[in-house]
């Protein structure tokens, strides 16, 4: 095909003043352009300083720890020169003392001994008792050392001892989805009793799939009432969809605890009307339950507002057109009207879906042991166990499966095809 | 045509959305077999309401509707077999033309095989055998027009009924489209109720039209009577144009009145109007039917104009003119050699034969 600007014998057209035409095009709309860049410019570097830049820095330090090389510098040298194939000599331990003894007096040992620990249990306490002694040694160091304690005769820590030397690594990713390295270097799958991340990922999946279905379940017809109410009704209707919505977060879970919580609202009332036994409360709070619950009563704004808008742009005539055509009203509801509210229902599920997977104080608040999600696991790792490490290849995972998720919904559904309101 | 077994009766439907003021009232029609009826009328006069009560979307609030002979107030809009063409199409915007065009096929349980022949077959009868794989939002307005009525027709219902189908298209487009529903209407034989507002819409294509006005039929006969024979001064001025002229009854002979002008002058019209000696009257003539200048003694009316403007439309002249103590007086002279002579601010006489003046109910502004 040929394209519009080129003439019959492919001549370049060009302008007045003999500039080609592309040219002076370019040139035309370049000024337009800064300015349009200009007028954006604020927000891209707020958007690249408060979202781009730390997710960028969590990756990163998901795969980078420098705890043991920083630290260990001389038995790092060491260990990055050679390969451990057993466990090595005086001079690999005469570094090792001279390490430990500088990072004592640095006191850095603790974090060499954490990072330690990390991938070799018991590596804590040998590290920092190690380290106390380790001025008062003599040569032979090896031997003096395995003397302190027999695991620094252990292959498996010099293994792991070597990997840390490198400060890039997946090890992190590795005890992220609930796998270590064994004693020759093997990625395999710890014991099934000590397996936490993995499950707690199914489960987060599977209570986001659950609380998306939910909403789903909900919203659909008040969404269809709110769109086909004359608008005065409507106007209410809309008015306590969105009442939670201007409700603090905190507010709204502390008021799910009030009305289900074991001494709560509801019970009593149950208790009261003797539905139940004073000893047969039903525990709604703290457990999975009240995860369910509070979030899906959270989300389902979330998922109102996009079938609502869908629901809004379908014309009545349509279902019309289809019962007069024959159709019974199921029909013409599920062969007409539901395809076309799709694009609604993708965009609510999705976003329900995404922000469950990512859902931290409710849970933190509600859901007891059973019913915590993977964030409240990655916060735990930011606040208390401080290993950040492993918190970000928690984070980066989660980031990979909405990824993932959005993909497949591209796929299915096409995101153009997504109306959010 | 005979409307001793109507295909369809409205007997005395009256309509209320509110419960305070009625939106159809007392409406009754017979609708014979193979007939294309047109509802005409303003903006809000009860034609949207009247079609889709007997679609069966909306409820009649009073009165019985008869499809062959039996009530349908309580058959469901599905149950009805009537198809339907919406002012909008109302194309399934998910579903190809063809998905479209066997959906009420794939409801009535139609085997596939069948289906994709009547498919093809209205494809062709509309003219767009190729556009079978297309989206509705694919076709150019004309086009989707024509798949809504090829979806209306293609489970073959005995009764179709349009809303305003054409009102979206521009001028050229819509003349088209009115010959081919016609066309259509003829092959199939299928009976017709149409709404439009546009009258020479409903002229040329209907055998009757109902003519609404605030939720009342005021006339309901044949084109040609209705141009011709209006019952009503909102008929004769709905429909085409239409010279105005205010006056009193002075004498009644048979079927003719005389009838004194409020200006003074004198005329006879074929009186319609009820009434005795005195009764208020409008005089309506077309414009085509009045004669300028005519040789004294050939028509019975004669009386003095003045000539107000001259507008030249080609085959025809049209002459604006001071008649009666009205200024908005139009006559449409023919274009033949003799007339070239008229001018602006000349004094003449208008004169009509009293058959195509009626004398109709007064109208008060
Ligand atoms: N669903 C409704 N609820 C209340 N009033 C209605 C409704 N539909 C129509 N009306 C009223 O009924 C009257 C008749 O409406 P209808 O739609 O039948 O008019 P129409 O003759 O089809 O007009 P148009 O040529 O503009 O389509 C109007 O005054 C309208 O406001
Ligand atoms: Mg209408």
């Amino acid at each position: 095909m040929q394209s519009a600007t080129a003439t019959p014998n492919d001549e370049v057209l060009t302008s007045a003043d003999g500039t080609p035409l592309q040219v002076a095009l370019a040139r035309a709309t370049r000024k337009a352009k800064w300015r349009a860049f200009w007028l954006v410019a604020p927000l891209l570097l707020f958007i690249i300083i408060t979202f781009a830049i730390p997710i960028a820095q969590m990756l990163y330090r998901s795969v980078h720890n420098t705890a043991f090389s920083e630290n260990m510098p001389a038995v790092g040298e060491y260990l990055r020169n050679n390969d451990i194939t057993d466990v090595p000599g005086e001079a690999a331990f005469a570094a090792l003392v001279s390490d430990l003894i500088t990072a004592r007096e640095n006191k850095t040992i603790g974090s060499v001994a954490t990072r330690m620990n990390y991938e070799f249990p018991g590596a804590r306490s040998q590290f920092t008792g190690s380290a106390r002694k380790a001025k008062r040694l003599e040569p032979p160091f090896k031997e003096a050392l395995i003397a302190i304690d027999k695991d620094w005769n252990s292959k498996h820590l010099w293994n792991v001892m070597k990997r840390a030397s490198n400060p890039i690594g997946g090890s992190f990713y590795l005890a992220a989805v609930d796998m270590r390295y064994d004693e020759n270097g093997n990625a395999v799958r710890v014991d099934a009793k000590k397996r936490i991340y993995v499950p707690l990922f199914v489960r987060t999946l599977w209570l986001s799939a659950l609380i998306s279905t939910l909403c789903f379940i909900l919203a659909f017809p008040v969404a269809h009432l709110l769109a086909t109410l004359p608008l005065r009704y409507s106007n209410l209707l809309m008015i306590f969809v969105l009442l939670p919505f201007w409700t603090s977060l905190l507010v709204r879970t502390t008021a799910w605890i009030a009305l289900l919580q074991g001494q709560g609202v509801l019970n009593d009332v149950l208790v009261g009307v003797n539905i139940l036994d004073d000893e047969n409360r039903v525990q709604l709070m703290y457990n999975q339950a009240g995860t369910i619950i509070a979030m899906t009563h959270i989300l389902l704004p979330f998922m109102i507002l996009p079938l609502y808008s869908v629901m809004k742009s379908i014309p009545p005539t349509y279902v019309r057109a289809a019962r007069s055509l024959g159709a019974s009203s199921w029909t013409a509801f599920w062969k007409v009207y539901f395809p076309q509210t799709i694009p609604g229902i993708g965009a609510g599920v999705l976003l329900v879906f995404i922000l469950s997977i990512g859902f931290y104080i409710t849970p933190a608040l509600v859901g007891g042991s059973s019913g915590q999600l993977i964030s409240n696991e990655i916060a735990r790792h930011m606040l208390q166990s401080l290993n950040w490490s492993l918190a970000a290849a928690l984070g980066g995972i989660l980031l990979f499966i909405i990824i993932v998720l959005y993909w497949l919904f591209d796929k299915l559904i096409g995101v153009d095809n997504m109306k959010l309101g | 045509m005979s409307l001793d077994n109507p295909m369809v009766r409205f007997d005395n439907v009256q309509k209320s959305y509110d419960g305070k003021t009625l939106v159809v009232k007392n409406l009754d029609v017979d609708i014979a077999q193979g007939e294309f009826l047109t509802m005409l009328g303003p903006s809000g006069s009860g034609k949207t309401t009247s079609l889709m009560m007997l679609a069966g979307f909306e409820p009649a609030t009073h009165g019985e509707i008869y499809l062959n002979g039996k009530p349908i107030n309580n058959v469901p809009p599905n149950k009805r077999g009537i198809g339907m063409v919406f002012q909008n199409y109302a194309l399934f915007p998910h579903m190809t033309v063809a998905e479209n065009l066997a959906f009420p096929l794939k409801v009535r349980n139609v085997s596939p095989s069948e289906i994709d022949k009547k498919v093809q077959r209205i494809l062709e009868l509309v003219e767009l055998p190729e556009f079978g794989q297309r989206r509705p939002a694919q076709l150019s307005g004309g086009q989707q027009q024509r798949v809504a009525v090829a979806r209306a027709l293609v489970f073959e219902p005995e009764l179709v009924l349009m809303d305003e189908p054409l009102g979206a298209l521009d001028k050229q487009l819509r003349e088209q489209m009115q010959y081919e529903i016609k066309h259509i209407h003829e092959n199939l034989g299928v009976t017709v109720v149409y709404v439009t507002h546009d009258q020479s819409e409903a002229l040329t294509m209907s055998d009757r039209i109902a003519v609404f006005e605030d939720g009342v039929i005021q006339q309901l006969s044949s084109p040609n009577d209705l141009y011709e024979k209006p019952d009503n001064s909102f008929v004769a001025q709905f429909i085409g144009e239409n010279n105005r002229l205010s006056g009193s009854i002075t004498g009644i002979d048979g079927k003719v009145c005389h009838v004194t002008l409020d200006s003074g002058d004198q005329v006879t019209a074929e009186k319609v109007v009820d009434g005795d000696v005195g009764t208020r009257t409008t005089l309506s003539i077309r414009p085509e039917r009045i004669e300028l200048d005519p040789e004294p003694g050939t028509v019975p009316v004669n009386i003095p104009g003045k000539i107000e403007e001259l507008i030249y439309l080609g085959d025809h002249i049209r002459v604006r003119m001071s008649v009666a103590g009205t200024s908005e007086f139009i006559v449409k002279v023919r274009n033949s050699s003799g007339r070239r002579d008229l001018e602006v601010g000349q004094s003449t006489t208008v004169g009509w034969d009293p058959e195509d003046c009626r004398a109709l109910d007064e109208i008060t502004t």
